[in-house]
């Protein structure tokens, strides 16, 4: 479990790099952020909630039964959208409104 | 202890609430719950509600990503304390009238359930590294009951909750036969846990929370609630194209942690969470002796001490940190810097902290059991590791970081030995399973396990319970 991050879409705002409770997340000299200790990663998904481009994909390790999917978060207001790309390029969305509780 | 905190309850959760923390209420207006201890929050944000707060006092100064390591303590008296800070490569040496240590307990002390690729899909933060228990064991501190581990029993693979399983929908422990278990055993975590690791040395493996059958407005809700806490488990049942109604979910226990949050362990407080350095208080995860404070409980403890601190700078002062001791810490952290003698680097020897543990300490390996002869073989180790972990070297003040980190999880491992090794019965299964006294013994050991350091060695100390609505004061 981890996140990568799409250089292509890196802007270096630093968010990520702010949120990471790890410090995992560093700037480089290209000033485009990157994950230095990829096998620390908590998966809090912190910086996927941050980012504003959506260049950062959070993922499951197959030792913890990924299969492969990437994960992001569009954020509108309240609402987080959370999006699963799947390896065989299906779809799944689950919005979430941050000012509901959890009903359970 | 508990008393205190309890008065607290509804006032921090009532700030909380203020702040902007989401809790679920009823047509009356009154929160829901969920079993007899638990509200139903929507905490993701519960963490940026809380920095946001602090941001916004006056005449706050905050470091952020600077790590203390180390406490200055002269006489039995606090004087400041010692850090380093990654993101600007410099070394904090800061002099405090009085000192607050609320930092998290300790992950990572012995190998995880996932010890590979995702070692950091734990229960606990992985980057709770036991400091605030090792500068206070270091300083000569007196702490307790480090015996009393937390496992905690998770959903399979993503180290997920399954409190939310069981109390919210219901959902029964049963084994592969169909059998649910956990009538059998009870249902405090500690049982819990030991029915799974039952049920499977028995052959009746795995294990798993029924969740087959309820309905798709519960498996809705479930995967929402899962994304705000612990997203890995709903993005694991996505990717599995079934939802929990269709197939229950599989359990197994965590490595063990050190967390006075839940247990008991951490520093020797007085009911105004004064430790037994004078002029260091303690709150949360590592303030002893009040367990299942949770959350709430430590925002309580929090504000305790923060009188208890302010009411001692008024009558206490002339903190002084002398040249010698700044020296030395100076010293030590650029040995590590400039240094490169070592041939191991702080993950391997890690690792080989947290084999040791498992293995001889009451590990998953052993289903969390031990026996004094195997404490004594983990001592011997850990203190060896101690030995190679002096000359470890950094490249820079990250590195710096987890040599430290590491140096704090082999302090604390020594503590959790030492304490495994005094109480004399198996009080909690799992928790504190010693295969040489596995009854429980109410007459020798309803009592506390206390320990501090003294000429370098690590003195155990037996204390009575404090009865009913008596408050602690220290006195010896």
């Amino acid at each position: 479990m981890s996140i990568m991050i799409d250089k292509s879409k890196c802007i270096g705002c630093g968010k990520c790099h702010i949120v990471c409770p790890g410090s995992l997340i560093k700037i480089g000299d290209d000033k485009k952020a990157f994950i230095k200790y990829p096998k620390d990663c908590w998966g809090c998904t912190s910086c996927i909630k941050e980012c504003p481009v959506y260049a950062i994909g959070f993922y499951l390790g197959a030792d913890i039964g990924g299969r492969g999917g990437l994960v992001h978060i569009e954020s509108d207001a309240d609402i987080l959208r959370w999006i699963i790309n799947h390896s065989d390029g299906k779809i799944t969305e689950i919005d979430i409104n941050r000012k509901e509780s959890n009903q359970y | 202890m508990l008393l205190t905190v309890s008065e607290k309850f509804n006032e921090v959760t009532k700030r909380l609430e203020k702040l902007g923390l989401v809790i679920l209420k009823d047509e009356n207006g009154k929160y829901v719950t969920r079993g007899n201890r638990n509200l139903k929050i929507n905490g993701e944000n519960i963490k940026p509600i809380l920095a946001n707060a602090v941001e916004s006092l006056p005449n706050v100064k905050i470091l952020n990503r600077v790590n203390m390591t180390d406490f200055f303590v002269r006489n039995n008296r606090i004087n400041g304390a010692f850090g380093i800070g990654i993101e600007n490569d410099t070394l904090y040496i800061i002099e405090a009238n009085a000192v607050i240590v609320a930092t998290g307990g300790a992950a990572g002390l012995y190998k995880p359930n996932n010890p590979g690729f995702s070692r950091h899909k734990m229960w606990y933060p992985p980057f709770n590294t036991g400091a605030g228990y090792a500068m206070g064991i270091r300083s000569g501190a007196e702490m307790t009951s480090f015996e009393m581990r937390f496992i905690a029993l998770r959903c399979k693979d993503t180290i997920a909750p399954t409190g939310t399983l069981a109390q919210g929908v219901g959902a029964k422990q049963i084994n592969s036969l169909g059998e649910v278990y956990e009538s059998k055993y009870g249902i405090t975590t500690s049982q819990r846990v030991y029915g799974t690791v039952n049920e499977n040395q028995e052959g009746r493996g795995p294990c798993y929370l029924r969740t087959e059958g309820i309905t798709s407005k519960q498996d809705e809700a479930l995967k929402k609630a899962y994304l705000n806490m612990a997203p890995s488990q709903t993005i694991k049942w996505i990717e599995d194209g079934k939802n929990p109604s269709e197939q229950n979910v599989e359990i197994e226990g965590t490595e063990p942690y050190i967390v006075g949050g839940h247990t008991a362990s951490g520093y020797w407080v007085d009911t105004k969470r004064a430790t037994t350095i004078k002029g260091l208080f303690a709150a949360g995860d590592v303030a002893g002796g009040c367990p299942q404070k949770y959350v709430t409980g430590a925002l309580a403890e929090g504000e305790i001490a923060a009188l208890s601190a302010l009411e001692f700078i008024n009558k206490n002062n002339g903190v002084h940190i002398d040249e010698i001791s700044a020296r030395e810490r100076i010293e030590e952290a650029e040995g590590f810097l400039l240094e490169k003698k070592s041939r191991f680097s702080v993950e391997q020897l890690e690792e080989a902290m947290q084999k040791v543990m498992d293995a001889y300490a009451g590990g998953i390996k052993t289903n969390y059991r031990f026996n004094e002869k195997q404490l004594d073989i983990a001592d011997e180790k850990i203190l060896n590791i101690t030995q190679l972990s002096k000359s470890l070297h950094a490249d820079d003040f990250q590195e710096l970081m987890y040599i430290y980190e590491l140096r704090e999880r082999l302090v604390v491992c020594r503590s959790v030995i030492a304490h495994l090794r005094a109480r004399h019965e198996t009080r909690w299964h799992c928790f504190a399973e010693n295969l040489d006294y596995p009854e429980k013994d109410d007459r020798n050991f309803k009592k506390y396990i206390n320990s501090r350091i003294e000429n370098g060695k690590i003195k155990i100390i037996l204390r009575n319970l404090v009865q009913g609505g008596a408050a602690y004061e220290h006195n010896d």
